[in-house]
Formats: C-alpha cells, sequence, structure tokens
C-alpha cells in the first residue's frame, strides 16, 4: 500500500511543501490528485465540490497541472511544439508568448517563464533549467490554477532552483495554489507556507512552515526508532579491507550507506566493486558486487541458472578449462545451490527470467558467495523484495559479516541501513560523512539532507 | 530442441513458397509443373547437379553464414558480408598471382590466409568506427559493400587486370592456388573446409568461454559489463573481425575453387542470402548448414529451371523470400512466447 487514509489539503494563494523519504507516497498522493492512480477509498474535493478523476485529462479540465519528476517534453520537437501537444484540445492558446495573457495566475506564471525562451528552439539544444520551465509552461498550457511540482528542482543548480521558487511565489500571490514536492529542506523554509510530512504511506504532520524546526520536520520524514546502529567490539574485527578517502573498512564490519538518491552512493559503490575506475579506492581480496537492477545487471533474465553462475564467475576452475567450460560440472553446482538457498526454480536449466524477484536474488546472492568474497557491496539488495527474502538477504549479509567479510551495504530505506549496519556512513553531494555511533535517526537524516554536517 | 525440428517451420515455408510460385507461374501463362521440375533436376537431378551446381553454391552461404552467426550472437549486426566476400576474393586472387610459382601445399593455405585477410581488414573500418566514433556498424558495414563494389570495379580495370588489359577481370590464378576438386565434379576442397568450420564454430558457441561471451554481450550488454566483467567493445570488435574473415574466406574460396579469376559481380548476393541462411537457422552452425545447402539447392535449381524451362532464375526468390518471411515470423512468435513466460 502507497497511502494510507492520507489526506491533503491546498489553498488558494499558498505553496505547499511536500516532504518525505524515498517510497514515503509523496509522488503517488499526487499522481492521485491528477488522476494518475485511482484511489481504493476516499474522496477529493476541487473548490468545494466532488471530483473523481479517471484519467489527467480529468484533471487537466478541473485546472490541474503537474510537473512530473522526469522531462516529460520531446526533445526532437521545438518549445511551441510540445506546448501545443501538452494543450491538446483543452489549450486556451497554448500559451504562445504573443497570446492573450489572461489575468489568471497562469496567464501571469507564463509571460514570466517565458523569458529567454524561444517558441522555435529545438528542445534538445535548451540548457536543463529551460527545460524546467518549458515543463511548467505545459503544466499551465490548460490554464492550470493548481500546479504539482514532483521534485522540480532535483536537476536544477541553486540560482536556477532559486529563480523558480521565486517564481512559484508570485504565482501563488497572483491567486494559483502550488504543491512542492523535495528533499531539501532549506527550499521548505525559504518558499513554502504551508509544509506535510509523509512517511510509510501516512501523514506524519501538516501545518504552518513558520511552526516548523529542521529536527522536527527531520524526525518526522525518518520517524525515530529504537533500533540504534551498534559497534561490534573493535578486538573481532578483522584486517582493514577496505580504504576509500578517510573510510577505512575492516572485516567483520557492516558499513551502511546512508544517502539521497543522486548523491554519489552508487558511483562510489561502483569504484569499490570494481566496475567503475577504482579513483584512489583501495580494496583488499575477492570483492562480490550485489547490483540494485538484478534483471539487468545482475542476471540475463534469458539465461539458464547455470549460465547465470558462470557469467559471475567464469574463472572458477571448477568449470573453466583454458578457453572450455564444463557446463556439466557448473550445472551440477548450480543444481546444488538451488538447494542450499532453497532457490524456487524447476533446475538449474529454468532461465531466470521466468524466476520470482526474490528467488533472483538468492541466485545473485548465492553466486555471489561462491567467489568467497573479502569484501561484498550491495545495491539496494532488497529493492522490491517481499519480507521473508528481505529477511534471507540481510541474514546472508550478516552472516559474510561474521564471516569475516567486510560489507558495504547501500539502501534507499534508511530503516534497513541502521538496523543492519555496524557503522553507517552518510554520503551527501560526493562526499562521505562518518556518523558517529549513538547519532540520532534525525542527526542522520539531517545530514543526508545536507542541512548539517 | 533440436536443429532438424528447427528448420520444421521453413521445411513448410518452402512447401508454401513453393506452391506460391507454382500458382504465379500458371498465373503468367508457364507451365509450371514442367518448371518445377527442372528446379528440382537443376538441385538434384544428378550426382552432377548435386556436387556441381547445389554443394557448390552452398559453400559460400555456409561459410559466410556462420561469420554472420558470429557477429549476430555477439548483437553485431554485420550486413557487409558481400563486401568483406569481394575484399576477400580481392585479397586472395592478388595473392594467388604472386604466389603462382609455390607449390600447392603452401600457396593454396597463402591464399585462403590471404582472403580472410581481407575479409577481415575491410570489417576493421566499422570496427575502428565503432570504437573511435560509436558509428552503428549495421549502417557502416552495409554502405561499405557499395564501396567494395567500386573498388573490384576499379582493380579488375587496373591493377589486377588481366595482361591482355582487354576485359575487367584479372588473369587466371595458377593452377597451383586452385583448390583440388572432386574427380568428375566441380566440388571443391572449400566444401569440407565449411563442413570442418561448422564443427569448430558449434564448439565455440556451445563449449567455449568466447562463444559464451559472444552470447553475454550479444544478450544483455550491461549484465556483461557489470556482472560478467566483460569487455563488450573488444568482444564485439573480435566477433565483427571474425565475421568479416569467414566472409573473406568464401571469396577466397569462390575465386580458387569455383572462378579461379576476379571480375565484377562475383558473388549473385551471397553476402545478403547468408544472412537470411544465418537467421532462419538461428544462427545455430548446424542448422546454417542445413538451412545453406536448401538455399544452394535453390539457387542452383533456379539456374536450371531458366536453362531448361526458360522461367527467369530470379523467380527463385519468391521461394526464399517466403522462407525468410515465414522464418521470421517463426522466430518472432517464439520471442514473444519467451517474454510471456519471463513475465
Amino acid at each position: 500500500m502507497a497511502l494510507d487514509a492520507a489526506s491533503f489539503s491546498l489553498a488558494r494563494g499558498e505553496v505547499h511543501g511536500l516532504l518525505g523519504e524515498n517510497g514515503a507516497g509523496k509522488s503517488t498522493l499526487m499522481h492521485v490528485a491528477f488522476g494518475m492512480v485511482t484511489p481504493d477509498e476516499g474522496d477529493m474535493l476541487v473548490r468545494g465540490s466532488p471530483v473523481r478523476f479517471r484519467n489527467p485529462r480529468d484533471a487537466k479540465r478541473a485546472g490541474i497541472g503537474m510537473v512530473h519528476q522526469h522531462f516529460t517534453s520531446v526533445p526532437e520537437l521545438t518549445v511551441a511544439e510540445n506546448l501545443w501537444l501538452a494543450a491538446g484540445r483543452f489549450g486556451d492558446s497554448a500559451g504562445r508568448p504573443d497570446g492573450p495573457t489572461a489575468a489568471n495566475p497562469a496567464g501571469r506564471l507564463r509571460a514570466r517563464l517565458w523569458q529567454g525562451l524561444s517558441p522555435t528552439a529545438r528542445v534538445s539544444d535548451l540548457p536543463v533549467g529551460a527545460k524546467q520551465r518549458l515543463e511548467i509552461l505545459q503544466a499551465l498550457a490548460t490554464g492550470a490554477e493548481v500546479l504539482l511540482l514532483d521534485e522540480p528542482t532535483a536537476v536544477l543548480a541553486p540560482p536556477e532552483t532559486a529563480e523558480l521558487l521565486a517564481l512559484l511565489r508570485e504565482y501563488a500571490a497572483a491567486g494559483g495554489a502550488a504543491v512542492l514536492i523535495t528533499h531539501k529542506l532549506t527550499e521548505v523554509f525559504s518558499a513554502v507556507d504551508r509544509v506535510t510530512v509523509l512517511r510509510g504511506g501516512r501523514v506524519q504532520l501538516t501545518g504552518l512552515v513558520a511552526d516548523q524546526t529542521v529536527p522536527g520536520l527531520t524526525a518526522a520524514m525518518v520517524g525515530s526508532s529504537d533500533l540504534e546502529p551498534t559497534l561490534p567490539d573493535p578486538g573481532e574485527l578483522g584486517p582493514v579491507l577496505v580504504r576509500v578517502g578517510d573510510l577505512t573498512v575492516r572485516g567483520g564490519e557492516i558499513i551502511g550507506i546512508a544517502a539521497v538518491e543522486g548523491n554519489g552512493q552508487r558511483e562510489l559503490l561502483r569504484r569499490l566493486a570494481g566496475v567503475a575506475p577504482a579513483q584512489g579506492a583501495e580494496v583488499t581480496g575477492p570483492v562480490a558486487f550485489i547490483p540494485e537492477d538484478r534483471t539487468t545487471e545482475g542476471l540475463i533474465p534469458a539465461f539458464s541458472l547455470t549460465e547465470n553462475l558462470v557469467l559471475g564467475l567464469p574463472e572458477d576452475p571448477r568449470w573453466r578449462r583454458g578457453p572450455l567450460l564444463d557446463w556439466r560440472a557448473a550445472a551440477a553446482r548450480m543444481g546444488q545451490l538451488v538447494g542450499e538457498f532453497s532457490i524456487r526454480a524447476p533446475g538449474p536449466a529454468s532461465p531466470a527470467g521466468t524466476l520470482s524477484g526474490g528467488n533472483q536474488q538468492k541466485v545473485v546472492f548465492a553466486r555471489a558467495l561462491e567467489a568467497k568474497p573479502q569484501v561484498i557491496v550491495a545495491e539496494n539488495p532488497t529493492r522490491g523484495l517481499d519480507v521473508h527474502a528481505t529477511w534471507f538477504v540481510d541474514e546472508r549479509l550478516r552472516r559474510a559479516a561474521l564471516d569475516g567479510a567486510a560489507v558495504i551495504v547501500y539502501s534507499t530505506d534508511l530503516d534497513e541501513v541502521l538496523s543492519i549496519a555496524t557503522r553507517v556512513v552518510v554520503v551527501n553531494r560526493h562526499r562521505l560523512l562518518p556518523v558517529p555511533s549513538g547519532t540520532s535517526r534525525e542527526t542522520i537524516g539531517a545530514m543526508m539532507l545536507g542541512a548539517q554536517s | 530442441m533440436t536443429a532438424l525440428s528447427r528448420l520444421r517451420a521453413p521445411i513448410g515455408a518452402v512447401v508454401l513458397g513453393l506452391g506460391i510460385l507454382a500458382a504465379g507461374l500458371t498465373l503468367l501463362g508457364y507451365d509450371a509443373g514442367a518448371a518445377l521440375a527442372a528446379l528440382g533436376r537443376g538441385a538434384f537431378g544428378s550426382w552432377y547437379a548435386v556436387t556441381s551446381a547445389t554443394l557448390v553454391r552452398a559453400v559460400p552461404l555456409i561459410v559466410i553464414g556462420l561469420g554472420i552467426a558470429i557477429s549476430f550472437r555477439a548483437g553485431a549486426l554485420n550486413i557487409g558480408a558481400e563486401g568483406q566476400f569481394a575484399a576477400g576474393a580481392m585479397a586472395a586472387t592478388a595473392a594467388a598471382l604472386a604466389v603462382g610459382r609455390w607449390p600447392a601445399i603452401a600457396a593454396v593455405p597463402a591464399v585462403l590466409v590471404a582472403g580472410a585477410v581481407g575479409g577481415a581488414a575491410w570489417v576493421a573500418i566499422p570496427v575502428v568506427l565503432r570504437a573511435r566514433y560509436r558509428v552503428q556498424e549495421v549502417i557502416s558495414t552495409l554502405l561499405l559493400n557499395f564501396v567494395a563494389d567500386a573498388l573490384v570495379s576499379f582493380m579488375v580495370q587496373g591493377p589486377l587486370q588481366e595482361s591482355k588489359r582487354i576485359y575487367p577481370q584479372s588473369d587466371p590464378i595458377a593452377a597451383a592456388a586452385r583448390l583440388p576438386l572432386v574427380p568428375g565434379t566441380r566440388l571443391h576442397l572449400g566444401f569440407f573446409l565449411a563442413i570442418v568450420l561448422v564443427g569448430v564454430v558449434a564448439v565455440i558457441f556451445s563449449r567455449t568461454i568466447w562463444g559464451f561471451r559472444l552470447k553475454a554481450v550479444g544478450e544483455a550488454p550491461l549484465a556483461a559489463v557489470v556482472t560478467g566483467r566483460i569487455d563488450v567493445d573488444r568482444t564485439v570488435a573480435g566477433a565483427l573481425l571474425w565475421s568479416g574473415a569467414l566472409a573473406g574466406l568464401a571469396g577466397a574460396l569462390e575465386v580458387s575453387g569455383v572462378t579461379y579469376a576476379l571480375f565484377q559481380n562475383l558473388s549473385p548476393g551471397y553476402g545478403f542470402t547468408a544472412i537470411a541462411v544465418a537467421l532462419i537457422a538461428r544462427l545455430d552452425p548446424i542448422a546454417i548448414l542445413i538451412a545453406g545447402l536448401g538455399f544452394g539447392a535453390l539457387e542452383a535449381g533456379a539456374a536450371g529451371m531458366q536453362r531448361d524451362a526458360g522461367v527467369p532464375a530470379v523467380a527463385v526468390s519468391v521461394v526464399q523470400a517466403t522462407i525468410i518471411v515465414v522464418a521470421l515470423l517463426t522466430i518472432a512468435r517464439a520471442r514473444l512466447g519467451r517474454g510471456e513466460a519471463a513475465a
């Protein structure tokens, strides 16, 4: 369930900040408001009257526009052509710069957004800030009085962000209303009137920004938990196996990486795993990498389980004979692994694509542990897995650490990071920030957001 | 699935294609029965027809088809076998003219190696373009076919033209550089070499780490890099070079086993037909052997049909086209089925 009894209101003339961790339900809530997702229950009122949106077209007709997380303009077309597409048959004037500037908020904002945009420019030639302005113009092309913006500043540089936020303030002042989804607390405090925090699909907090504090908002976002990272006795730890910047990892440690998406944590993991150039990262001994995307990076779905085993361990002497491969030996080993890891598959010859996500991840883990790795790098290893499979993954990572491996695990779920890690490191804007043991969840959350360091 | 059961649909396609051909010929006023009989005789009517027409024409289709299979398996779409065949034929002719005084035991291998090197050199251009400038090989290999054609035209009117300087063709190559024939037929050593190559490529695909890497790169380049730690660029380059080498070898076999000289339009489109052969065989070497023999029979039969029944040989392309369409539909359906199973 992405949303659970979440209620939300937006008033004319306000910019409303919507906060929450990845997967908290922010986008889903806005997709409901824009008619992209139909809720199982609950109702929606626009200007006091009940509405039921079957699709975004209904929402546009009701005066709601949405700026999506990813660009929706067609790069090969011009600015004007994209606006024409966006307006469709509901457009008032397709937002032309010389069109009648209505006295509504959309008209005013449009005039401002056009600055520096040429109708005949090809979208692929535009800088990213101009592309984002075009996205807003597209959302306004149907004369929207309500704008829903899903992380519009994620791709923008600070000056562009400041400009966008100023435009939103003007839009609200002219009688519009906007929802701003963001991860950045500074934006909330500089541009927002009211704020709502979602966590696990529930509303944790809603109120005037003037009444909020950074720790209060962070606590609402990440929640409080008794699970504190525990540092094992340093005497039990093995030798240093990983060294990157100021961070050293010893055998037996599980380093949890906490980071907001796009702060360089993935690049870091790939440097450690040897998939990307090391750039100063030093890793001792065999490394196993658990990539986030099982079906495009970890496994080849059309290949059998045996072939996938060999894909990850091509040099294993059990089946490698010079330039030749002994498939019978590899299939025999894969058959054993199917049993040992209780992988639900008819046998080692089954294509990996026919397995469920949890069983695919078991194959990835079985293969990773076959290499007897001294270092395990796992990228969001429980993504999309159910409770049982998640437990399996955490259990295997713990057991590997107990056996003396250095484990580095990144998860978008802070709870998971805190529950499994013996030590937490925050990655913020490509910087590694060690988290002292006993640091509160709220402080870690603030570090992830770059509000404190 | 065995190679034979994979060919079930193509066999149905042959029957369908022959039916369409017969219907078309009847509509156009030909005696369809006589034409089909002539087709059959041309391909299988005698020991001579089988060995000297069908098998001889199958050789380049099989050898080029194996090369196509190598490159397609790695996901590299080499559409330039026709040009690589021509480059191989040129290199082989030049080598054959140079080594005419060597003993056959040395001259023949030298000619064949020259052909393979020529074909690989021709595909090396797309390989470099792809590695340096990300030019898609499907475009560059295709376009280089036309360049190769022009180059042959230049060669047979320039550096490689016969010493009498009358016709646009090379001098005949020396006997020592010609492939031995099966007595009483035109079947040359190249046919047996093709069968050996089928076995070699089959082993490469099923049993070697290189064959496995080719398949991984072709199937999922991202997983090949992240999990397999495979150098995708290098693997694709290797696949393309070997693919070109085999096409070039086919060109050398044609010059040293069939024509004994270089001239324009040496290939009646072998490089393109071989793509169809490889595709309907689903890149399986054994199936390529069977499909190559089938297409060889059709080409041989077409010549017989033209000679004996007065039906233009090109009419047989109806049968070939039907086979290709049906085979590709079968493959697409199999792919869809696999996708459903995976979802």
